[in-house]
């Protein structure tokens, strides 16, 4: 089993077994955020749950952040090592004659979530963290929506999110198809499989879209 | 036809190369792309140059040996083709046309075009076959019946020619398509499903030793095969491969 | 009185000396047997002369002095080797007309065909596994017959150094295979047997091949199969999961395997397995890349090759106890053929100048459907398969006028109506139509497109007319679903799809290469050369005539006679070397078990290496201005005009003299740019066209000296009134096994009568 790790498709799937993790808390994280469309009690029902449940807290958050670490610092190496394989580099390349765009630039979509995440951790995660452990403030079930508002006030953020959800969609497209591929799916389900992943990489992101622009125009509008 | 060419000329493995420009005339759209290259040789040798190296032989498109990269695709712009099958037709007066070879690290250049592909011999050396004797003495052929739908299979997986053309077209240089192929067209068989763990896990091994880049599926490989193998034999391998692993 | 003659003692080709090159001068006489055979008796007289000097008109001089004046010393030169003819001349006096001693032992086994082989195999030495150890085997080519050979012998024990050309192992032409393979299975239930595979094969040389070989290749047939299929060749099934046949030109049965039109590539990518399980194993060393350039004869027997590495330019010397040609056909010698570009005779040839004698070698096939040459440039001609004359008709236009506006382009060959249209096969041969052998076919074309009515820009060409087919079939379906019979579009579009399903993939190959759709308009196609049924002379145990080199698959004369049917290559190439060589040639290395390793570095290697240099060497430092490529297509078309579909004495003797002085061109003007320690191609190609130059002169003098038409040899003199092949098997039954000779049209020939025990001879009739 070490050696299976070792070798490009115990990589390609690591990566892959990352990534459909991934997906899963993306899916969650969507369904929670949805909630702050239409009820502004359930998210906040929701979101203390899931900030104050120590099986959340303690054991899911470390396997969700070395998940995504995992799942960068792999892709990182997987590149350089792609990279490596090709020293000398062709003058004509035309890859768009056999592959898709997204599949080719997975590195570039994915350098623009790790960015998208660090602002997305440094409006949430370190508030959160900050006002949970280190001031350890007095917990309030109901400060959530109102903190979340409060993030999509600046157009400047709300525009940068929404290009971000544009990169997550690009890398989704290729990364739900290709994890399935990388598990070893038959091919005679990758028609399905192929538009299950376009419906979920433009979905799930455009779904996120609309959370920040509902709440940045609602905003706007009072 | 009047046409420019820029070709990939290195002297040998140690030197370092370049893209040289050449002019043609006179080619006729009925000339194959490597019957273009023989009017270009012979035009060289006649200058007093030392002609273009690229390696060919049977221009039936079985061999494999024919391996160029032809303005950014393996095999030129044509599909389901290797290069001797590609016409001059497929090309327009005054066009540039980019020759390169397959490059990757684990294909090192011999000179101008001509590119090491032992690499894959060593794959499959390490277990790209059935273990038994040839002496004839086995069982009667039609002892092991094989539904049909399984040796079409390991036929489609094994019409591989083994030309490369998966690696030069990865963006990453992996040569999953060809080792999947490989390792499919044995353990689709009975009598390959023996040593079935044994030889993904050698294979997959050598692969990695020879300095092949990882699958990320862009699928570019199964588009440019000249011989149209599916992308689905590397899913199979990947399924082989966990379970091989685990049995082992 | 008995004639002695001079002559000088040539070591290579007439052309490839100078001037100032100095050659021993020999005496000979030629003592003639009751037979009509000659035996040379031929001795040095140690005096060397200049070629300047050499008068080759010494005995129409009174003088008879063969030197010249302008040789300093030519008094007493003259006066020796006047002295050494009276000692020869004392020397015959009393020689009595001996009884010729031939060198051709075909070392057939006694006994009933059918159990010859299985007797030979009890009855020949082994060689014990702690043996073969310590024995090495050279294997030249790694095709089915070289890859098979190589993998069983590894497999046995012995160290097998197996050589290629090619990148890799798996490159050698028999990939290029399409059609199938033939076994005496019987699995159709439709009368197949060894005995009539067999039969089908004699028939089908024309009578010009050993009984007893042919019956143990069809006796090992269904070996292969058995065989192929355990080691993962993925033929064709049934859907009952069981192999299924299909049937194939000249035969009456169904007993051809296939891996749809790819045959030749699946098994050899399995005889390419099976070498690399010997390669992991360390018992084959292989050497890809690596060009044969000479031979290495040590006591009488072959232990060793030179070798050029393609990528260093390296000569390199390999020792063995025994060497194994598998290095295929020549048919490359035409220029354009369906052999590969890098297919060459030069390791056949290089062992024939050593000793072994080549047989037959004007027997070439030539496959009537091929597409057909679109100009000067071609490099290459591509087969379409036999089984297209199932259902295609062949025509030309019945007005020459009509042939001439199709060239110009200014007629379309859909646009003549049924009357005006020749269809010349079914007027010539009413009963087999379309579906003669292929020599017959073959001649017919290219009568017609002589006699002016061919099709293309090159005149070269008939068509290939599947809209008879389209139609019948078309109508069919129509009637079978129902539809309207009349609706001509639909007929059209119900026969295309029905000629789609039978032959999509060669359709398509067809307009790839030539940019027609063959549904709408005729397919163009012409004859070509396509396999060499001639080679090294071998006996029963497949070695030639120099001890320990054995030669096997197309590189040996064997199995086919004359003509060679289809799918049948396949089948004796892999015999070959699965079955019959590694039995056969333990016998000889049964001597060598207390030999030990051979050193490469005897002097013979040290000479063979020399001369391969030196030969190198002279063509580097040609200042000239022809590349290979013009003198190859020079030879080709040469061979092509003069020894192709049909032969005459007096073009045959022409091309002799022409490819003669085509030679003297080559050494002249030949440029071949690069240096010689590098991937040079243009220098490899050099070497293999020097050789072909050569062999073309014999394959002249072969087809020159066999006065008689038989398979895919055809002389215009010997035919019968309807122009049909007209066989002499009074006097030529036999094998003309040639021996070398520097002064190629000298080479002598000797000959295996054929003895026919168990078939009786017959005429072949297609009318």
């Amino acid at each position: 089993m070490k050696k299976l790790f070792n070798s490009s498709i115990g990589r390609k799937i690591a990566m892959a077994l990352s990534g459909v993790f991934l997906i899963v808390f993306l899916t969650q994280h969507f369904l929670i955020n949805i909630t702050s469309v239409f009820s502004e009690s359930i998210f906040n029902m929701l979101s203390h749950f899931m900030g104050n449940n120590p099986l959340v807290q303690f054991i899911l958050q470390p396997i969700l952040i070395v998940g995504v670490i995992f799942h960068f610092v792999m892709g990182f190496v997987l590149d350089w090592q792609n990279r490596k394989a090709r020293p000398v580099k062709y003058a004509v390349y035309k890859g768009s004659r056999n592959s898709m765009f997204v599949s080719r630039n997975m590195i570039i979509s994915g350098i623009v979530i790790l960015s998208f995440l660090a602002l997305h951790f440094y409006d949430f995660w370190v508030p959160e963290m900050d006002y949970k452990y280190i001031q350890v403030l007095p917990e309030d079930p109901d400060r959530y929506y109102e903190e979340l508002i409060h993030k999509f006030e600046n157009p400047v953020r709300v525009g940068l999110y929404c290009l971000s959800f544009i990169f997550l969609s690009l890398h989704l497209i290729h990364g739900l198809s290709s994890s399935t591929q990388s598990l070893g799916t038959n091919n005679k389900y990758s028609s399905i499989i192929n538009k299950i992943s376009y419906a979920f990489g433009i979905g799930i992101p455009a779904g996120f879209c609309f959370i920040a622009l509902f709440h940045f125009f609602m905003h706007f509008n009072t | 036809m009047k046409l420019y060419l820029k070709i990939w000329r290195q002297k040998n493995n140690k030197s370092k190369g370049s893209m040289i420009d050449y002019e043609i005339d006179n080619i006729s759209p009925d000339m194959s792309f490597l019957e273009m290259m023989d009017v270009l040789n012979e035009k060289i040798i006649e200058e007093n140059g030392d002609p273009v190296a690229f390696d060919h032989d049977c221009r039936e498109g079985i061999c494999g040996s024919c391996s160029m990269f032809i303005n950014g695709e393996p095999h030129g712009p044509d599909k389901l083709i290797t290069t001797c099958q590609l016409h001059m037709r497929k090309f327009k007066d005054g066009d540039t046309i980019y020759i390169e070879p397959f490059r990757a690290k684990a294909f090192p250049i011999i000179k101008d075009l001509v590119v090491d592909r032992s690499a894959f011999d060593r794959i499959q050396q390490s277990g790209g076959f059935i273990s038994i004797n040839t002496s004839g003495n086995t069982l009667d052929a039609n002892t092991i019946p094989i539904e049909k739908e399984n040796a079409d299979k390991a036929f489609d997986a094994a019409t591989c020619i083994g030309c490369g053309a998966c690696v030069a077209s990865c963006k990453n240089s992996s040569a999953m398509l060809f080792v999947s192929a490989k390792v499919s067209q044995f353990s689709l068989l009975p009598q390959g499903k023996v040593e079935a763990t044994d030889r993904v896990l050698n294979m997959v091994n050598q692969m990695d030793e020879e300095g092949f880049g990882n699958c990320t599926n862009t699928g570019a490989c199964h588009v440019e095969c000249p011989k149209g193998i599916s992308l689905d034999y590397i899913a199979k391998l990947n399924r082989e491969y966990v379970k091989a692993n685990i049995k082992k | 009185m008995k004639k002695i003659t001079y002559s000088l003692n040539y070591r290579k080709p007439k052309e490839e000396y100078n001037d100032d090159d100095s050659l021993t001068v020999c005496v000979r006489y030629y003592h003639k047997f009751e037979n009509g055979t000659q035996k040379v008796i031929k001795k040095s007289t140690g005096v060397k002369c200049k070629l300047k000097d050499w008068d080759s008109d010494w005995h129409k001089s009174d003088n008879r002095h063969p030197i010249k004046s302008s040789d300093p010393e030519f008094l007493e030169k003259n006066r020796l080797i006047r002295n050494k003819s009276i000692d020869l001349h004392s020397l015959i006096k009393d020689l009595k007309p001996l009884q010729s001693k031939s060198l051709l032992k075909s070392n057939i086994p006694n006994g009933p065909l059918d159990l010859k082989w299985g007797n030979h195999k009890n009855n020949v030495r082994l060689v014990s596994p702690a043996n073969k150890r310590n024995i090495d085997v050279i294997v030249v080519g790694t095709g089915l017959a070289g890859g098979s050979a190589s993998a069983t012998l590894a497999e046995q024990g012995y160290n097998v150094k197996a050589f290629c050309f090619q990148d890799s192992s798996r490159r050698a032409h028999s990939i290029a295979a399409q059609g199938g393979i033939n076994a005496a299975k019987n699995y159709q239930g439709d009368g197949d047997s060894v005995y009539r595979l067999f039969y089908d094969t004699i028939k089908g040389g024309d009578y010009r091949s050993r009984e007893a070989n042919v019956y143990r290749l069809a006796e090992v047939s269904s070996s292969i199969i058995d065989q192929c299929v355990a080691q993962g060749v993925p033929f064709a099934r049934e859907y009952g999961g069981l192999l299924d046949n299909r049937s194939f030109g000249g035969v009456l049965v169904s007993r051809t395997f296939y891996a749809k039109g790819q045959t030749g590539q699946q098994l050899l990518l399995g005889a390419y397995s099976a070498m690399n399980r010997q390669v992991a194993r360390g018992k084959i060393k292989m050497f890809t890349r690596h060009e044969m350039m000479d031979i290495v004869i040590v006591d009488g027997k072959a232990r060793g090759i030179i070798t050029r590495n393609l990528i260093t330019g390296e000569i390199e010397s390999h020792s063995a106890h025994a060497v194994v040609l598998a290095s295929g056909g020549y048919g490359n010698l035409f220029y354009l053929s369906t052999n590969a570009m890098g297919s060459n005779v030069s390791a056949a040839w290089k062992v024939h100048k050593k000793g072994a004698l080549f047989a037959n070698p004007s027997f070439t096939q030539i496959h009537p459907t091929c597409i057909p040459v679109s100009g000067d440039y071609q490099s290459k001609l591509t087969l379409m398969s036999e089984s297209l004359r199932n259902d295609g008709r062949i025509w030309v236009p019945k007005k020459i006028d009509d042939a001439i506006k199709i060239r110009e382009g200014k007629l379309k060959p859909t646009d003549l109506s049924e009357d005006d249209r020749d269809y010349y096969l079914e007027r010539r041969y009413p009963a087999f139509g379309n579906l003669v052998p292929r020599d017959v076919a073959s001649r017919a074309a290219k009568e017609r497109c002589d006699a002016g009515f061919g099709v293309n820009k090159t005149g070269e060409a008939v068509f290939l007319d599947f809209s008879s087919s389209i139609i019948r079939y078309g109508k069919e379906k129509a009637l079978i679903k129902g539809l309207d019979t009349d609706d001509i579009n639909l007929v059209r579009s119900l026969g295309e799809q029905v000629i789609k399903a039978k032959y999509g993939n060669l359709f398509q190959m067809y307009e790839k290469i030539v940019d027609e759709n063959p549904y709408k308009t005729p397919m163009m196609i012409y004859p070509a050369v396509h396999y060499t049924m001639g080679g090294l002379w071998v006996d029963y145990n497949l070695m030639t005539t120099i001890p320990g080199c054995y030669a096997i698959g197309e590189a040996n004369f064997s199995d086919h006679g004359a003509n060679r049917l289809g799918a049948s290559a396949l089948m004796q190439g892999l015999a070959d070397g699965y079955f019959v060589l590694p039995n056969t040639i333990n016998d000889f290395l049964a001597d060598d078990i207390k030999t030990g390793p051979i050193s490469s570095d005897l002097p013979e290697f040290e000479d063979a290496k020399k001369l391969v240099e030196e030969k190198i060497d002279k063509i580097m430092a040609n200042k000239g201005s022809k590349s290979v490529d013009y003198f190859h297509k020079k030879l080709g078309k040469i061979i092509w005009n003069n020894c192709g579909m049909s032969r005459n004495k007096k073009d045959l003797k022409k091309a002799i003299k022409d490819i003669q002085n085509l030679r003297k061109n080559f050494y002249k003007n030949i440029k071949v740019p690069g240096e010689k320690s590098s991937f040079n191609e243009s220098l490899a190609k050099a070497l293999r066209v020097a050789d072909f130059m050569e062999l073309g002169e014999l394959f002249a003098l072969d087809a020159l000296n066999r006065n008689e038409s038989c398979g895919g040899h055809f002389r215009e003199e010997y035919q019968t009134k309807e122009g049909e092949a007209l066989r002499n098997d009074d006097e030529f039954r036999f094998v003309s096994a040639w021996e070398h000779n520097p002064n190629i049209e000298l080479s002598k020939l000797h000959k295996e009568q054929l003895q026919f025990e168990n078939v009786e001879l017959k005429s072949r009739s297609y009318k």
